[in-house]
């Protein structure tokens, strides 16, 4: 019987502690190590480590992340923004990124604080093609500029479609109708045989 | 009585109605769907027209993916603002007599989407003659609108907006 990593960690856990990985962001520590000042902040909760770097370091805390031991996480899993206007935090925008190292199953959370005057980022397309499509989603539905991309065109909204529909102050409702609705108080009243 | 040999021999093969009447009922029993399939509804759609439910029974069971050989459209799912304008021209390029038919509460009314991107109800942009509610709709729920729609078909009723093709039997 082989014993992967993960077969190491389910066994771990079903005796019900928790690896002694958890307790500790050894991921951290070594960025922390490795770029000091440029990570503003890190925190660490059963194992899911999280870094909030520098806008201006990002490319290049993002290519060590993906090149060097111990990280090599070669899998960019997600990006996302988080708009935090109702939070009342300043920088009002978070991009998010999530990175997955498929060898030995770590994760690490990227975070970069963007504010709404100054809304570009480093796009890392160069670093892991995935992040193509997933960077023109948050440029179309946050409207953040994401610099070096090259090639920002909508993926799910119409082309005539104005503003950024996922940023907290536009709209719920602000429908933008690409043909002349029907009024529904046109709607023929459903005579007593229709509904018997 | 007596009746001739001739009189007999209409009495047993012959009907009379009248034309509209008969025309209502031949559409009734032959209408021919055009599934605008957009979302999860897609699933119960399936369900109510294979063989379990079998829409076949109506005589409404062969799918038509030309709107043109279509008298019946099912607009099952949720319909985008992005989508609009395909709904409005497949519509358009339905035959006349034709009827819609909304499955599912999105179809219906946008459903619990109150976003952006939904369009409120199917029958802001095309007219629509049934509504069948339900997130989604069990089969049985679809095949009595689907039989009130005949209904409607057989009383030779049109939604106003759509051109008078059809007269009342």
């Amino acid at each position: 019987m082989t014993d992967t990593p993960h077969q190491k960690l389910r066994a771990t856990v079903s005796k019900g502690d928790f690896p002694e990985q958890l307790e500790t962001a050894p991921l951290v520590d070594a960025l922390r190590e490795k770029f000091g000042d440029k990570i503003v902040e890190s925190h660490s909760f059963r194992g899911d480590q999280t870094v909030i770097v520098q806008r201006e370091a990002l490319l290049d805390v993002m290519k060590v992340l993906r090149d060097e031991a111990p990280f090599e996480m070669h899998f960019l899993m997600d990006q996302t923004v988080v708009d935090r206007l109702e939070m009342g935090k300043k920088p009002r925008f978070e991009v998010v990124y999530h990175l997955f190292n498929r060898e030995n199953f770590k994760r690490i959370r990227v975070k970069v604080q963007v504010s709404e005057d100054d809304c570009w980022i480093d796009s890392v397309k160069s670093l892991w093609l995935a992040a193509d499509w997933m960077e023109r989603e948050a440029w179309e539905f946050y409207g953040i500029d994401f610099r070096g991309h090259g090639d920002l065109r909508n993926v799910l909204l119409y082309p005539e479609f104005e503003g950024y529909p996922l940023r907290k102050d536009y709209p719920k409702d602000g429908e933008q109708p690409r043909l002349p609705l029907r009024d529904h108080r046109s709607w023929p009243r459903p005579k007593p045989a229709d509904i018997t | 009585m007596d009746m001739s040999t001739e009189e007999r021999a209409l009495q047993e093969s012959v009907v009379l109605t009248k034309m509209d009447h008969a025309i209502n009922w031949c559409r009734k029993w032959s209408l021919w769907p055009y599934p605008f399939i957009t979302a999860c509804c897609g699933m119960e759609f399936m369900a109510t027209s294979s063989a379990h439910y079998d829409t076949d029974r109506f005589g409404a069971a062969l799918m038509r993916f030309s709107p043109r050989q279509a008298d019946l459209m099912w607009i099952v799912g949720t319909i985008t603002h992005k989508q609009a304008p395909f709904l409005r021209k497949v519509y358009e390029q339905m035959a006349d007599p034709k009827w819609v038919l909304s499955f599912g509460v999105c179809a219906t009314s946008g459903g619990f989407y109150r976003n952006y991107a939904t369009v409120q109800g199917a029958d802001k942009i095309v007219p629509v003659d049934m509504y069948v509610p339900g997130c989604p709709p069990r089969p049985e729920m679809v095949l009595d609108g689907l039989m009130k729609l005949m209904d409607k078909v057989g009383r030779g009723d049109q939604h106003p907006e759509n051109s008078r093709t059809v007269s009342a039997a």
